[in-house]
């Protein structure tokens, strides 16, 4: 598979009075061209941070990336320009936030911002940016689109307003399309369209998609990857079916047992996970989930775990994966449902970052 | 739309007989009498000229009418300048009152905007705490303050700026309208900079802004196309207060600068008790200031789209 974008050690701050906020610290991934990759991870864990940092709208001040690289189509996105990047941005790369009654500007009619990021980046004039703006109304699903494309946004409900953003979104035909709990603040019925709206788009012009969310029923649905964050890292990423019927790292057996799926009969207890998160300004010095870790070993909390590769596709930042660990079973709301993958190695592999 | 102007010309009216009736009962508690010399007159001369003037009926009875003649768009004629009628005294003095005022608001609101906009934009930096402290000096000091001040040390010590606004002719001139419209468009500039940079820091930091980024647009059209217009919006709203501000500010103004303009005018009638003049300024300038309530909201609805559809609903 083609890597279309590759994020390296990947560190964001923010300058506080209380101190500097480590939001992001160390993050590292790859995305595949066609893909679908979700973000999952509790509240405060940096995913959001990470993907704005992509399309580097961190804040500045008090944010800033401190380290790391954003590879993509030869550039290092986290040194070009401003300039450079306004090319990227909604071209190359655009993003769908989470609350469509604010993403729209109040006063602009939306036929004018669907088109004026088809003005700028493909240099369209405006009879045929109209023209492309009624094709992408269509394409999403939104009925009329020649009285539709004259009206302002309080015209349009919740859901519609969310079917245009996607439009904004794709007007360009990006390569990636990252969508930041794009469905968080809709019903369940229309959380399900636009799910089901973003797949067909997918499909028909192969874009690669990021996907933030807290929902695994969501993740179960669109995703082919899966990303685990915790306290500014990734801690554990796989396939779906790594992460959902194979998961090693305890911060994924807590998310997948907190959370209720189709599968989950009425007997299973749903367990949060005790404890709050690491603070960020000072974390902690091993690993940043032991303090909430029932399993943790003492070595959790002296040194950092590194990554152990569980197969071509799946790695995880446990110590628990590593030779001399002791064994340790998963709960048993999660052990129900691990099953044998295929492709796993024999022993996992301790390895240098990912 | 047209029903919501309609009803709110309506009140409008309503307003203005409300005003009207207050000054006309609350003037004739004015010490004093409109006639200069009062104490040469025979008493028999007096009672003549309060027949004349209809001064000698109750004052319920002058009031009604005074008020028929109103309706027929007659204001009556002043006491103190003989044979001239109160709508032409207005209208003569009208108009370098409407230049100085139009010239501070206009200043005002371009500085004022300009000034909000940067500092929002250098939120956090000199610009912003300059501007901030500016406007807070503006606003809590008063534009009589500035004036004297200004023509104490421009005009007085330094002589760069004429004491009086007119020349020997006695027409305005550009440079005699500089100082006072630089005192009277102090407030209005600290107003809409505080304002604006409260409304252009908001507007920056909304999702719209962030989706806007993300679209690629640049930074410029994100200011200007996106950022501005909303943010202007609310400003629109404290127009009003600075009209009365500017109104009233301009009575001692003219005096201060000589300016023959209304407020002056107005000023002088309420010295001489010329019950004419003070009934026929009073409602001119609440019928200007109700006006620009008006409008305003009549533009509030034209700029934001939300507003429009609620009225045209209704
Ligand atoms: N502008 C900012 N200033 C200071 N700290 C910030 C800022 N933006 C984010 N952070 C911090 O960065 C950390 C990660 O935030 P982020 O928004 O990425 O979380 P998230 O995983 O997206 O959470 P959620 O699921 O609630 O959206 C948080 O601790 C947050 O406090
Ligand atoms: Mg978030």
């Amino acid at each position: 598979m083609d890597k279309l974008l590759e994020v390296k050690d990947l560190h964001v701050s923010f300058k506080t009075y209380g101190g500097e906020v480590k939001a992001v610290r160390g993050v590292n991934f790859n995305l595949y061209k066609g893909e679908t990759l979700a973000i999952v991870g509790e509240s405060g864990s940096g995913k959001s941070v990470t993907v704005k940092a992509i399309m580097r709208l961190i804040p500045n001040p008090p944010g800033k990336i401190v380290n790391g690289e954003i590879l993509f189509d030869g550039k290092d996105l986290s040194k070009i320009s401003e300039l450079e990047m306004q090319h990227v941005r909604g071209k190359d790369i655009s993003m769908i936030f989470q609350d469509p009654m604010t993403s729209l500007n109040p006063t602009i009619k939306v036929g004018k911002q669907i088109m004026e990021g088809l003005i700028k980046h493909q240099k369209l004039s405006k009879k045929d940016a109209y023209e492309r703006a009624l094709e992408l109304m269509r394409l999403v699903g939104i009925a009329q689109p020649e009285v539709r494309l004259q009206q302002y946004p309080h015209q349009f409900s919740g859901g519609m307003r969310q079917r245009v953003v996607v439009a904004i979104a794709l007007a360009c035909n990006p390569k990636i399309l990252i969508a930041d709990e794009p469905t968080t603040a809709l019903d369940v019925t229309i959380q399900a369209q636009i799910l089901e709206m973003m797949k067909d788009l997918q499909d028909k012009i192969d874009t690669s998609i990021i996907f933030i969310t807290h929902d695994l029923g969501v993740v179960a649905n669109v995703a082919d990857r899966v990303a685990v964050m915790y306290g500014g890292q990734i801690v554990e990423i796989g396939t779906v079916d790594e992460i959902f019927y194979d998961p090693r790292h305890p911060y994924t057996w807590g998310l997948l047992a907190s959370m209720p799926s189709l599968d989950t009969d009425e007997q299973t207890e749903l367990i949060a996970i005790p404890g709050t998160p690491p603070d960020l300004i000072h974390p902690p010095k091993g690993c940043p989930f032991a303090a909430r870790n029932q399993f943790a070993l003492a070595i959790d909390y002296e040194e950092e775990p590194p990554f152990f590769q569980i197969s071509e596709t799946h790695f995880a930042k446990t110590w628990m994966l590593h030779p001399d660990a002791p064994k340790i079973e998963a709960p048993e709301s999660v052990k129900a449902r691990v099953r044998v993958m295929p492709g796993n190695f024999e022993k996992p592999i301790q390895v240098e970052g990912l | 739309m047209l029903r919501y102007t309609i009803q709110r010309v309506i009140y409008m009216i309503l307003t203005l007989i409300v005003i009207a009736t207050a000054t006309f009962f609350l003037m004739k508690l004015l010490p004093g009498s409109p006639f200069r010399n009062q104490e040469k007159l025979t008493p028999e001369q007096i009672q003549m000229l309060n027949k004349t003037y209809n001064l000698d009926k109750p004052v319920v009875e002058q009031y009604f009418a005074y008020m028929g003649k109103v309706a027929k768009g007659d204001f009556g004629v002043s006491f103190q300048f003989k044979n001239r009628s109160v709508t032409k005294l207005i209208s003569t003095r009208i108009g370098p009152s409407a230049q100085l005022g139009l010239q501070a608001i206009i200043l005002g609101t371009i500085i004022g905007i300009t000034l909000g906009i940067a500092a929002a934009l250098r939120h956090n930096s000199w610009i912003d705490y300059g501007a901030t402290m500016i406007a807070v000096a503006g606003v809590s000091i008063p534009s009589f303050v500035f004036a004297g001040l200004l023509q104490y040390f421009l005009s007085v010590k330094w002589q760069l700026f004429p004491v009086i606004a007119t020349n020997s002719e006695n027409q305005l001139t550009f440079i005699g309208l500089a100082l006072p419209t630089i005192a009277l468009s102090v407030f209005v500039t600290s107003t809409t900079a505080r304002y604006m940079r409260t409304e252009m820091l908001e507007v920056m930091g909304s999702d719209y802004i962030v989706l806007a980024k993300a679209k690629g647009i640049s930074y410029f059209n994100i200011v200007f196309k996106h950022g501005i217009r909303n943010a202007l919006i609310p400003v629109i709203t404290v127009i009003g207060p600075m009209a009365v501000n500017i109104m009233t500010g301009s009575l001692v103004i003219e005096r201060i600068f000589g300016i023959p303009g209304l407020g002056d005018q107005f000023v002088n009638s309420i010295y001489t008790n010329d019950y004419p003049t003070i009934m026929g300024t009073t409602i001119f300038y609440s019928f200007l200031l109700i006006s620009i309530i008006l409008i305003v909201d009549l533009l509030y609805g034209v700029i934001d789209p939300r507003i429009r559809v609620a009225g045209g609903n209704k």
